[in-house]
């Protein structure tokens, strides 16, 4: 069973060190670890040092592989193309990923495979430059699964989809990983999510690595007013999954600042909001 | 839960299949229509000149020169089929090369015109032309070529060094083109300033293209440099392809993007230099012809690749054609011709098309 363990990993961009001291347990196939943390924390660049896409020092321990160095996949976050290519050409070109000219039976089966199991198959044959923001990241997850990768990093892969797709898509990348015996790192924004279908969570802030285990140990009220500056609790649905409610922004933290004229302050909308509640997209 | 239904459920497979296939078996048969076309408009472009001959007298003297007189033999063999040919493998080469621009840079205006590689190669042709100044002395008897080449992969060094410097974006690229381009134009008109009345009307002439040009030796050296570089592209189709998903996409493939964008652009400026410094500049098929065949085609290397080739190498032997039909007794330089008929052309194609090309 192939098995990821990551030490002492940093990340260069030129000179600069966006990343350092990056160590986690071993991780192995049938995982699926949540990699959270704020915007600008170093997610995407852990996930290109891990991929081999940036420089850095640090090891990336990867046991019990077949594929060689295409074991690890990275899904990028960023789908937006122009190409005139079909979203099956699209695909095909990801499966193929450089071998020769000729596509055989089981390639075409595999993207089929792909296409059918998220719901793309009709739209394969419209150019991907037509698609909707969601569209492309569907068509980017068959791209990338068609690879068949042992080790998958997954950078915000449900950003731009509908609340059923993205409860549809990490249901399926958590079954695939257990049934393809893969390791499945996703970078998330909706701690929702990752408290529903992550069995790990690791927490990047400022390019460090703040806290690893068990997505429930982890994701707690204390980390998320540490690392996302809200007060917040978290409590147990009627499936027995952690559910976060957030009371408010702390009082300690980097709000967005907007000048209000002070004859604004006293209307009734306004104090209305102050201090609601506000319930993370439910999933 | 759907998606696990998804996973377990039999897999209605034929449909994607079969589309994929018909649409392959369908840019396969469009190649062929270029490929034929193409051949069409070469034996025109022979039939056509101060004597005229007709399409099977053509075909005739192409499979059985012995069975034609002798002056017919002579007049298409070897007055006209250098140019004919020229026009073809000119169009091939300066269309591959603008495709390959436009991939690599992202840029659907990238072309060897909006890189200033064409411009460079003028100012060098005219340097020769006007002070009769050698850049390479050896070559003296190819010295406008020889110049034209030399300043061409000039300007692609220069754009090679700057774009290998950290932080330096496709867009910084072409904007760099761009300012090399406005460089050369600005040096051309020096030289045509200080050029006497005889040489500024060879600068002139040659700035346009001419297909007249044309021999065998020069037909011969551009052929070797695009039978070189074509299998190098061929081979890389699926990179080049990967490139047009995003630098991000492209690299989680596997692909050392920032390396095959280099060598591409030293492959495409050898492509565009050597048709530039033979039969002067020809600027609109780099542009044109690979729009035209993403049109028709789409950007699968595979196909995109020979139907750039082969939509550039027909545009330009076509252009051929009407150089010689426009005015009878008149040969119009070839530049003139593709801008004036090709671009109503292009843009008629844009407005009516509807697939997004871009």
């Amino acid at each position: 069973m192939v098995t990821i363990r990551l030490e002492s990993l940093g990340a260069r961009y030129g000179r600069k060190l966006l990343l350092e001291g990056v160590a986690t347990p071993k991780f192995q196939g049938g995982d699926v670890v949540a990699v959270i943390g704020p915007n600008a924390a170093g997610k995407s660049t852990l996930f290109k040092r891990v991929a081999g896409l940036l420089p850095g020092p640090g090891i990336v321990h990867v046991e019990g592989n077949r594929k060689g160095r295409d074991s690890i996949c990275y899904m990028p976050q960023d789908t937006s193309a122009n190409a005139v290519l079909t979203v099956y050409e699209s695909v095909l070109l990801a499966r193929k990923q450089g071998a020769g000219w000729s596509v055989d039976e089981e390639d075409l089966a595999r993207i089929d495979e792909a296409l059918t199991a998220l719901g793309i198959s009709d739209i394969a044959f419209r150019n991907i430059g037509e698609l909707s923001g969601g569209q492309r990241q569907l068509a980017s997850l068959a791209q990338t699964l068609v690879r068949e990768p042992e080790i998958l990093l997954m950078d915000e892969p449900t950003s731009a989809l509908d609340l059923s797709r993205q409860v549809e898509v990490l249901g399926l990348m958590r079954n695939l990983a257990r049934a393809r015996g893969m390791v499945v790192l996703i970078a998330l924004h909706d701690l929702n999510h990752a408290l529903r279908f992550c069995d790990q969570a690791i927490v990047v802030a400022g390019g460090r690595l703040v806290a690893c285990g068990p997505a429930p140990d982890i994701i707690t009220p204390a980390l998320l007013r540490e690392i996302y500056h809200v007060e917040a609790r978290i409590e147990t649905c009627s499936h027995g999954l952690g559910h976060i409610i957030v009371d408010g922004v702390a009082a300690q933290s980097r709000t967005f600042a907007w000048h209000v004229a002070e004859s604004e302050i006293g209307k009734p909308d306004r104090q209305r909001s102050e201090g609601a509640a506000m319930t993370v997209q439910a999933s | 839960m759907a998606s696990e239904r998804a996973i377990t459920a039999t897999v209605e497979t034929a449909g994607g299949r079969g589309r994929y296939r018909a649409l392959v078996w369908r840019r396969q048969l469009i190649l062929a229509g270029l490929g034929a076309a193409l051949l069409f408009s070469l034996c025109v472009d022979l039939a056509l000149g101060p004597a005229r001959y007709g399409l099977g007298e053509v075909v005739r003297a192409l499979l059985t020169p012995d069975a034609v007189p002798q002056q017919v033999r002579v007049v298409l063999w070897e007055i006209r089929m250098p140019v004919a040919l020229m026009a073809v493998v000119v169009g091939a080469a300066l269309s591959v090369a603008g495709a390959q621009m436009q991939t690599i840079l992202n840029n659907p205006l990238a072309s060897p015109f909006t890189l200033g590689i064409s411009a460079a190669a003028s100012f060098g042709a005219a340097l020769a032309l006007a002070f009769g100044v050698a850049l390479i002395p050896a070559a003296i008897a190819y010295v406008v070529p020889v110049n034209a080449f030399v300043m061409a992969m000039l300007a692609a060094l220069l754009i090679h060094l700057l774009s290998v410097k950290r932080g330096v974006t496709v867009e910084t690229i072409v904007l760099l083109g761009i300012a090399l381009v406005f460089t050369f134009n600005a040096l051309l008109a020096l030289v045509q300033f200080f050029a006497s009345a005889e040489a500024l009307a060879a600068v002139v002439f040659w700035t346009m293209g001419s297909l007249t040009k044309a021999t065998w030796p020069k037909l011969a050296v551009t052929t070797f440099v695009l039978a070189a570089v074509l299998p190098v592209f061929a081979r890389r189709a699926w990179a080049l392809t990967a490139l047009r998903l995003g630098e991000d996409k492209a690299a989680s493939f596997g692909i050392k993007v920032a390396r095959l964008r280099m060598e591409t652009l030293m492959l495409v400026s050898l492509l565009a230099a050597i048709p530039v410094a033979f039969v002067g500049t020809i600027g609109f098929i780099g542009l044109v012809g690979p729009h035209i065949a993403r049109m028709i085609i789409g950007e699968d290397q595979r196909f995109f690749l020979p139907a750039s080739a082969l939509s550039g190498a027909l545009i330009l032997s076509a252009s051929s054609v009407a150089s010689k039909s426009l005015v009878p007794g008149t040969v119009f330089p070839i530049g003139i011709v593709t801008s004036l008929i090709g671009i109503p052309f292009f843009i008629s194609l844009i407005l009516s098309g509807t697939r997004r090309s871009w």
